[in-house]
């Protein structure tokens, strides 16, 4: 059965727009049930403030399931808040206690501007899956699925890396505002697959150079393997290292043929 | 208004219309297909695979989406799996078995020729996806994998581990990107569609709201896909992600876009009950564990023990009773209603006592922890995170909830909607699961839409327009719309009530829920048809908007969207009255057989009901399609 939280006390980051420099503002939620998932909490807190008047606190949210990467909370200075290997909107308020403070502010990152109080704009995630993120196999053209066998532990290691949500937790929770948990595992998804060779090395430099464009350098900290809510390993980096120098020659090799 | 219900099927016999169309379709060629602009609205799997083929093909592309990026279309929260006619596994599927399990599936209240046509490229799309890197289960020889899924006695479901909807939209969307960086779809994000333009009778084009900064714009173009999913969320409490709305589709129907079969949604048997009143959504718990989980609950009304109290001869295996050769994989539709019934019988399971349990303990002896975890090790955390509590040792609980919905805008054969030139795909339209659809065919049916219907049809449209002049934005009609759409969201934010749009929301979906959810009476219907102006009278008079109208206000978006859900709730219910029969997801109690089934009226009802809109919600004009069954005879439903 359900029990109580009271007296709880959320200190949450409000900004009215990019340009404006922000503060954090107090809100006490007297109580709520353990049963509540932690955005239910702020929809509660929400539906008062409207009918009190006051504007709702704005954050990204969508499935609630865990799945769609659209929220984004560093909650008590974590990114998606205490609870190993869930996003934000699969933390329940069981996980807290009575009386708690808890603080919670959005993704902090150079690439991630803030748009208005929690939310942020992550596009630069879509760049770097534009400049090369994909396998080109125009529709129509496409073989027999089961022309090419692929082995079980290959497919298992490359859904591995393909379960990334792209919610961004990982920069968020990088000192360096790295990207490179987020951009190895797209990279570690196609690169293995027999149906992503042909692009491999292309991709691997095309990718790797937008993400510098736009993030900070990864010097092996971890915190983002820590911090993401599908638990992608930090090995995608080092094999995403080992294909971009690798690339850099052949790539090379390739431009001298023609 | 004159309105043409012509669905245009092809001639020929059924399993030859769908080439038949495509030998006499109208070709644009590659050279022109840049002089055409097309806009595409939603980017889920049907509108990502729409927008990347159309690019692919040479047409320019616009793209919309409400959310930050397109991967995050609500196509990512499907978990089991995608049917296709592959026969793999050599046990007797085929794509004529394919299109008949999902006419009987759907009720048989879907467009015969629709449903064929989606079989025949179901096995196109497995292709495309592995050509792409869909990462799909595999068997130690490297071939691909396949499960079971209600509603059919073969195995013909492809699946990503329980994240199949996720690793097919990113498929698409990475399709898309590619095109997206070549410069061939130019994609608009954090813009909502809040309106459809149509002169001279021809849809053309958009007006949208920058979600940003609150400016309305209009967008031109020679035809225009809505592919902007279902609107389960009428119900307030559903498995659609918070954002998913009915307003894109809505939008098109008052303009005179015909919208079919409303009342026909689905009810998904397996998801987590409801554990207090402000919960703001439920959770799916994919129908692929009823592969392994054994549904039942106890065989004495009010019996509280716990689940391992209980011996087996005490228990009621319900579905493996009433339905012993599908068993716990009868269709959704069924399965939910036995639910219910088990539930209001008092033989409810949980603290509410609004569950049945899922039980996996047989499931783990007979295949070992290990492989029970392979197979739905991803559900089984998500259910623990929700409920706090263990399904390898304690039965899951589960309960009917909205999940899908059939009804959606009326399309032809061709996927275009009485609108010419405007175009419906994926779960907006209503065109291929009949009054019930079956598990795993919503990606086959977003897919098939995107990748290999759409991309034939738009040109059959297309090509006779070459060169001729289109209206640009600055036509009065863009203007006219614009206007109307600025004052409307000028409007929610200037009643000053005391109510935000959620609390309007919450009390609409109860309405819907208790009166048009699972069983419907006529005695309900017009209890809820009565109620539904009502409320949405308070709504006009009693809502508040707090914040601006040009800056992000995701209050004012929400105010929107629920207005357009109390207009369709109406029309829902209207279309619910009227239809005079129970069958697939439309359950009326005066229409039941002796033991509780479903009970068709085919002289009636073998038709499409697709309401126009008249100005006044609760007074819509009825038009009917007739469903002529060549192939697949009519006859009762039955799993037993």
């Amino acid at each position: 059965m359900s029990t109580k939280l009271t007296n709880l006390k959320l200190k949450i980051w409000r900004q009215a727009g990019p340009d404006d420099a922000g503060r954090f503002e107090t809100y006490e939620i007297p109580e709520i049930s353990d049963e509540a998932s932690f955005l239910e909490m702020l929809d509660i807190l929400n539906e008062r403030l409207i009918e009190q008047g006051d504007e709702a606190i704005v954050f990204d949210h969508d499935c609630r399931e865990g799945i769609c990467g659209t929220c984004s909370l560093m909650i008590n200075g974590q990114a998606h808040g205490p609870q190993r290997a869930s996003a934000t909107c699969q933390l329940h308020m069981r996980t807290f206690n009575s009386g708690d403070e808890i603080v919670i502010e959005p993704w902090r990152a150079r690439a991630f501007p803030i748009i208005k109080d929690l939310m942020v704009d992550r596009a630069a995630f879509d760049r770097i899956v534009e400049s090369g993120g994909f396998i080109s196999a125009p529709t129509g053209g496409a073989p027999d699925a089961n022309l090419t066998p692929i082995p079980k532990p290959v497919a298992d290691a490359a859904m591995d890396a393909a379960a990334c949500i792209g919610c961004g937790a990982c920069v968020a929770a990088c000192p360096n505002g790295a990207a490179s948990l987020f951009t190895s595992a797209k990279l570690s998804h196609l690169n293995r697959l027999p149906q992503g060779q042909a692009e491999r090395f292309r991709r691997t430099e095309a990718m790797v150079d937008t993400m510098d464009d736009y993030f900070g350098s990864c010097t092996n900290h971890g915190e983002c393997q820590a911090a993401c809510p599908k638990e992608i390993s930090i090995d995608m980096i080092a094999l995403m290292n080992s294909d971009y120098r690798k690339a850099k020659f052949k790539n090379r090799k390739n431009l001298s043929r023609i | 208004m004159s309105i043409n219900l012509d669905s245009k099927i092809p001639e020929g016999p059924l399993a030859d219309k769908w080439d038949n169309f495509k030998a006499d379709e109208k070709l644009v060629n590659p050279s022109n297909k840049r002089k055409f602009k097309v806009i595409v609205v939603g980017t889920g799997l049907a509108g990502a695979s729409a927008a990347a083929t159309l690019a692919e093909l040479g047409y320019q592309v616009e793209a919309f989406t409400f959310h930050d990026s397109p991967r995050r279309a609500h196509s990512i929260a499907a978990q089991g799996g995608i049917n296709a006619a592959k026969n793999y596994r050599g046990d007797g599927d085929s794509i004529h078995r394919l299109f008949y399990d999902t006419v009987k599936g759907g009720d048989f209240r879907s467009r015969e020729a629709n449903v064929h046509r989606l079989a025949q490229v179901s096995v196109d799309i497995i292709d495309q996806m592995v050509a792409q890197g869909v990462p799909f289960a595999r068997e130690y020889g490297g071939l691909l994998d396949n499960r079971s899924f209600g509603g059919a006695q073969v195995s013909r479901t492809f699946y990503a581990r329980g994240q199949t909807g996720q690793q097919l939209l990113l498929g698409a969307y990475q399709q898309m990107a590619r095109q997206i960086g070549l410069g061939n779809i130019k994609l608009w994000n954090r813009m909502e569609l809040v309106d459809v333009v149509t002169v001279d009778g021809r849809c053309a084009g958009i007006v949208t709201r920058d979600l940003m900064t609150g400016e309305v714009s209009s967008h031109a173009a020679h035809a225009t896909v809505l592919a902007t999913g279902g609107y389960g969320n009428v119900f307030f409490l559903s498995t659609n992600a918070m954002t998913c709305n009915v307003t894109a589709a809505w939008r098109a129907h008052r303009k005179g876009a015909l919208f079919a079969n409303p009342c026909y949604t689905q009810i998904h048997p397996t998801c987590i009950p409801q554990s207090d009143d402000f919960q703001s959504k439920l959770t799916l718990m994919s129908e692929s564990l009823r592969n392994d989980g054994r549904v039942w609950v106890p065989a004495r009304a009010g019996d509280d023990r716990a689940p391992d109290q209980i011996p087996e001869a005490e228990r009621d295996y319900y579905l493996e009773r009433l339905y012993p050769s599908f068993g716990n994989l009868a269709p959704r539709d069924i399965s939910s209603r036995a639910a219910k019934r088990a539930v209001d019988n008092g033989q409810g399971v949980g603290p509410l006592r609004n569950g049945v349990y899922l039980d996996f303990s047989d499931a783990v002896s007979r295949l070992g922890k290990d492989t029970v975890e392979e197979r739905y090790g991803n559900l089984f955390e998500m259910y623990e995170r929700i409920t706090g509590e263990d399904p390898y040792s304690v039965p899951m609980r589960i309960y009917p909830a909205s999940h899908y919905t059939m009804g959606g805008l009326w399309v032809d054969y061709e996927l275009m909607t009485s609108i010419p030139g405007l175009y419906a795909a994926g779960e907006a339209n209503f065109s291929d699961h009949g009054a019930n659809r079956l598990g795993a065919s919503a990606l086959m049916q977003g897919l098939a839409d995107g990748y290999f219907v759409l991309p034939y049809t738009i040109s059959n449209y297309l090509a006779p327009l070459l060169n001729q002049p289109v209206p640009g934005t600055d036509h009065e009609a863009f203007k006219v719309a614009e206007n109307a759409a600025r004052d409307r969201f000028r409007q929610y934010l200037s009643i000053g009530g005391t109510r935000s749009p959620d609390y309007f929301h919450r009390e609409l979906g109860k309405i819907i829920w208790d009166y048009c959810g699972m069983e419907r009476s006529q005695q309900g219907l017009e209890k809820a048809i009565s109620e539904i102006p009502a409320l949405y009278d308070e709504f006009c008079k009693d809502l508040r908007v707090t914040g601006g109208g040009d800056s992000l206000n995701q209050t004012l978006e929400k105010a929107g969207r629920v207005d357009d859900f109390f207009q369709l709730g109406m029309l829902m219910c209207r279309d619910a009255l009227d239809r005079e029969e129970s069958c697939g997801g439309h359950f009326r109690t005066e229409h039941q057989t002796d033991d509780g089934e479903a009970l068709r009226d085919d002289d009636n009802f073998a038709h499409v009901s697709a309401w126009e809109w008249t100005g006044d919600p609760s007074n819509p004009n009825l038009h009917k399609e007739h469903l002529e069954y060549e192939v697949a005879k009519l006859q009762t439903r039955s799993y037993k």
